[in-house]
């Protein structure tokens, strides 16, 4: 199942490859991607640039459907990419779903 | 004319589709119903009072012979159907062949058997029919031990029935909380304290390895090589469609026998309805969508219309007095909002997901009066914005009160320690009060002695008095951890420590936290409290820890890390050196610098660079200098007297002493200490967390300094003559901030708070406290020192530092 699904879904791997609370990368020729699993295990993507300085998001804390960059701890929503409270700004977010155990992503988000 | 009907399978739902049947036009069909069990249908899903002995299996008998008489229904019970012949259209069994017109297949499930050695040993059983029920009853002599594999809906009914019947109980279950796909974490805690309570015993992320014994089964070991004694084992891990039949005959089988929304099979002369049906690519095992399935497939038979549509389903839990709820999508989908409400004094958590304005799912545990309200609720998709505010108060709220903010210590009970310095107890505050008739902190101070002396446990006996004296007493404003909850740092930690709370969800719940799983502010925090206070019961929550803890090494603002090796006391070797050299260069390193703490800092290192640059200096005997850590960071030294023509005492040594005993320790915050081998203190030791300057007679020992963005100097906390003694308040004092500073508190800003003298009465003055602080000090260091780098450089926590995927190249590749 490493092979690419259809023209357009990526299988990028296990659900049970991500911690529980936490994320890995994906990396793509146009930089990095942050794969996270929230508590309840969800999936979700986004760039793997904080909007602000651009920090590696798939370092931070995730919290609810949020992940907190670690270096100046801008929350962003894991659903949006939206910075969250008084901070502005948007990092892209990217289709993902699940099916089977196995985590699909959108060939968009790699540029394929 | 009358058509054949032969139904293989006397289950609920065969049995309610005959209902339906018979209902429309009784004459229609001439049915012959085979069964493998030796009786008619019963309501399986109460086979757990059954098993408890609070119902007869008489009262759950929903057909009994009577029925199928009456109904003109040919039995065949006990008999099972061993092939289908769909040419002849026949079905083969014992008592020869039965020709059909339709044949309905309502063969169910069977239980999923773990393949382990020694599954096949009697005394091992699942949970299914009345035979599975009688083995448990017969098995369960008060004192017996069982093994419950599974701690799911059906595990957990058996486990609690065979409690009832008085066996010791044990739950084996893999995944970290109970019932995990119809319960949140918070759920899973609450549920497991209440089968606690009732003397079954819960183990989570248990895996069984084998299952022991010689003629009959004798016990259980699990991956770990835990060994479990059971007279009797209940496999409850799942069940799986049984479709043998249906394959055998040839009919579209994936997971479950394929029928389109008509319950019609591959065969057009072949229904299929239950357990073994596999209907757009779902499988069912609750109830509700089966009746619903029965009622299409009796639609089907008599040539009328409908289509079965999987409906939205809710979960309760069969065990006298548990009440738990559990209703549609909580743990899949996208752009959802929780609502969560927790009351620790009922032991209450209610948890509601909404989606574009509608409620989408419910968990309910404690108080699940509301739930068919709910569950109406997201059946219907209605918008839910009007009430969104009162929403998870339910349909009988009107415009109560606001949240109680002070609910978690409203719900301590009477002799929860709240002041651990004076050893007061929340009844004796509350009995001061009252009988004394005190309405200030003052008053209570002088009476009880509670928040008298360090003081961290004010705000708990402010929250005493206004618990106590209603609106009389009013609260001065505080700073909570966090939005999360109403309670400060100082009371969480003590209410961890007078509550007993060991874990995560535990001290979420019975706080009152306001969100399901924290922040990045306070999870951190309690993570510290929890491991602090409880070394070995608390298990260190990895996603709670800021990167640089995960990663054991230091974010830069690119991403990129540092990498500071440890140099104990600052002294190195040539082939440290040489080791850091190498590393330097072969990981392309951009730079290389010297710190204020006297270490080489390896600056600008890729993450997926890092174990393998920890193997190599492991390799040179070099270890985590842990700089990025809320812990001991680095013993700064002097020369000391080896070298130096003014040093009194070797500086040097006692450095190196101290930060071998002190490294790998957690703290609140980060702690540097320095030690000068005389009064000009080269080594700064008097700007530190902890700072000793020898002298002539011995050491002088300060406490409390920083030089960051406060600068302060130490304060004396004792002059000592011997090194032993130095090194033992040293001790001391640190493990004293580990059990009360709040998290990211320096200890200068700790001491602020409690006072010097505070300290010294634990640390210098009392004796036994300072060798009971070393011990537990000591006691903890047996489980966290341990080198961090050498078990990544191992293949440790992999995931942190490869990519789940690498497509980078794919456009050079093709």
């Amino acid at each position: 199942m490493n092979a690419v699904v259809s023209d357009t879904w990526l299988d990028i791997g296990s659900v049970e490859d991500i911690p529980v609370r936490g994320a890995r990368v994906v990396k793509t020729p146009h930089g990095c991607l942050a794969v996270f699993r929230v508590a309840e295990g969800e999936i979700y993507a986004l760039d793997d640039r904080c909007p602000h300085k651009g920090g590696p998001l798939s370092n931070g804390i995730v919290h609810g459907r949020s992940v907190t960059c670690p270096l100046h701890n801008w929350v962003i929503s894991l659903e949006t990419g939206a910075a969250q409270g008084a901070d502005e700004g948007r990092t892209r977010a990217h289709a993902v779903r699940v099916e089977d155990g196995r985590i699909l992503l959108d060939a968009a988000a790699v540029g394929a | 004319m009358t058509e054949k009907l032969v139904v293989i399978g006397a289950g609920m739902a065969s049995g309610r589709a005959l209902e339906h049947i018979l209902e429309t036009d009784p004459a229609k069909y001439d049915i012959t119903l085979f069964g493998s069990e030796p009786r008619g249908n019963y309501n399986r899903i109460m086979l757990s009072p059954v098993l408890s002995g609070e119902k007869t299996f008489a009262e759950i008998v929903t057909h009994d012979t009577a029925w199928y008489e009456a109904n003109g229904i040919t039995t065949r019970f006990g008999e099972a159907v061993t092939q289908i012949d769909r040419d002849r259209k026949v079905v083969v069994s014992a008592g020869g062949e039965t020709p059909y017109d339709k044949l309905l297949i309502a063969t169910g499930s069977a239980p999923f058997i773990i393949p382990v050695q020694g599954k096949d040993l009697p005394g091992v059983i699942a949970f299914r029919d009345l035979e599975d029920v009688e083995t448990m009853r017969a098995a369960a002599k008060p004192g017996a031990k069982a093994v419950v594999i599974g701690g799911g809906l059906l595990g957990l009914e058996a486990a609690a029935g065979l409690r009832m019947l008085g066996m010791e109980v044990t739950v084996l279950h893999l995944m970290g909380h109970l019932m995990e796909r119809q319960l949140d974490e918070a759920a899973g805690y609450l549920l497991r304290k209440a089968l606690t309570d009732r003397g079954i015993k819960v183990m989570c992320r248990a895996s069984t390895a084998a299952i022991l014994g010689e003629e009959r089964v004798e016990g259980v070991m699990l991956e770990d090589n835990t060994g479990i004694e059971a007279d009797l084992v209940v496999m409850a891990v799942g069940i799986r469609p049984e479709t043998r039949l249906a394959n055998d005959a040839g009919l579209e089988v994936g997971r479950g026998i394929v029928v389109d929304d008509h319950m019609v099979t591959s065969d057009p002369d072949i229904l299929a309805v239950g357990e073994c049906v596999e209907h757009n690519k779902q499988l069912f095992g609750l109830v509700a969508p089966l009746y619903d399935q029965a009622k299409v497939v009796a639609n089907t038979l008599h040539g009328a219309g409908g289509a079965f549509m999987p409906k939205q389903t809710s979960t309760k839990l069969k065990v006298t007095g548990v009440d738990l709820f559990s209703a549609g999508d909580f743990a899949e989908g996208e752009g959802r909002e929780d609502i969560v409400f927790r009351d620790p004094a009922r032991g209450v958590y209610k948890r509601l997901v909404i989606e574009n304005d509608r409620l989408i799912g419910a968990v309910m545990y404690g108080d699940t009066a509301d739930g068919s309200w709910f569950f109406g609720l997201i059946r219907d998709g209605e918008t839910i914005s009007e009430m969104r505010d009162t929403l998870i108060f339910g349909p009988s709220y009107q415009g109560g009160a606001a949240l109680d903010p002070m609910a978690a210590v409203a719900a301590l009970p009477d002799e929860a320690e709240i002041c651990g310095c004076n050893g007061v107890c929340k009844g004796k505050i509350v009995q001061a009060i009252t009988e004394g008739g005190l309405t200030t902190l003052d008053e209570v101070k002088a009476v009880t002695k509670a928040s008298s002396s360090c003081g961290t446990c004010t705000g708990l006996v402010e929250q005493v008095l206004a618990v106590t004296l209603g609106d009389d007493f009013v609260l001065p404003t505080v700073k909570p951890v966090c939005a999360c909850t109403d309670l400060t740092h100082e009371d969480v930690r003590r209410l961890i420590k007078a509550q007993d709370l060991k874990s995560m969800p535990a001290v979420m719940q019975e706080l009152g936290w306001k969100t399901t799983c924290g922040c990045h502010v306070c999870r951190p925090a309690l993570n510290f409290y929890l491991l602090a206070d409880w070394p070995d019961d608390y298990k260190d929550d990895y996603q709670s820890r800021f990167i640089n803890e995960r990663a054991h090494a230091n974010i830069q603002k690119d991403g990129t890390f540092s990498v500071v090796p440890r140099m104990w006391g600052g002294v190195t070797t040539p082939a440290e050196l040489r080791a850091i050299a190498d590393a330097v260069e072969k990981y392309d390193v951009p730079l290389l610098k010297v710190t204020g703490g006297q270490r080489l800092d390896l600056l600008g290192v890729k993450k997926e660079d890092l174990p393998a640059m920890w193997a190599d200096l492991n390799a040179a005997g070099l270890v985590s200098g842990h700089a990025y850590t809320k812990g001991l960071r680095t013993v700064k030294t002097c020369v000391g007297s080896d070298f130096c023509r003014f040093g009194t005492q070797d500086s040097t040594g006692l450095g190196i002493k101290l930060e071998k005993r002190l490294w790998g320790s957690w703290t609140p915050h980060k702690v540097k200490l320095a030690v000068s081998g005389c009064p000009r203190n080269c080594a700064e030791a008097t700007c530190k967390d902890l700072g000793i300057v020898c002298v002539d007679s011995g050491y002088q020992i300060g406490v409390g300094g920083a030089a960051g963005m406060d600068l302060k100097a130490t304060e004396l906390l004792t002059t000592v003559a011997s090194e032993e003694e130095a090194i033992e308040i040293s001790v001391a004092f640190v493990q004293l901030y580990r059990e009360n500073a709040k998290y990211l508190d320096r200890p200068y800003k700790w001491i602020a708070k409690v006072g010097l003298d505070w300290v010294k009465a634990r640390v210098v003055d009392d004796l036994a406290e300072r060798a009971a602080l070393v011990a537990r000090f000591d006691h903890s260091q047996t489980i966290y020192q341990k080198d961090p780098w050498a078990e990544r450089a191992q293949g440790g926590s992999r995931h942190e530092f490869t990519p789940l995927a690498d497509f980078s190249f794919k456009e050079a590749a093709e």
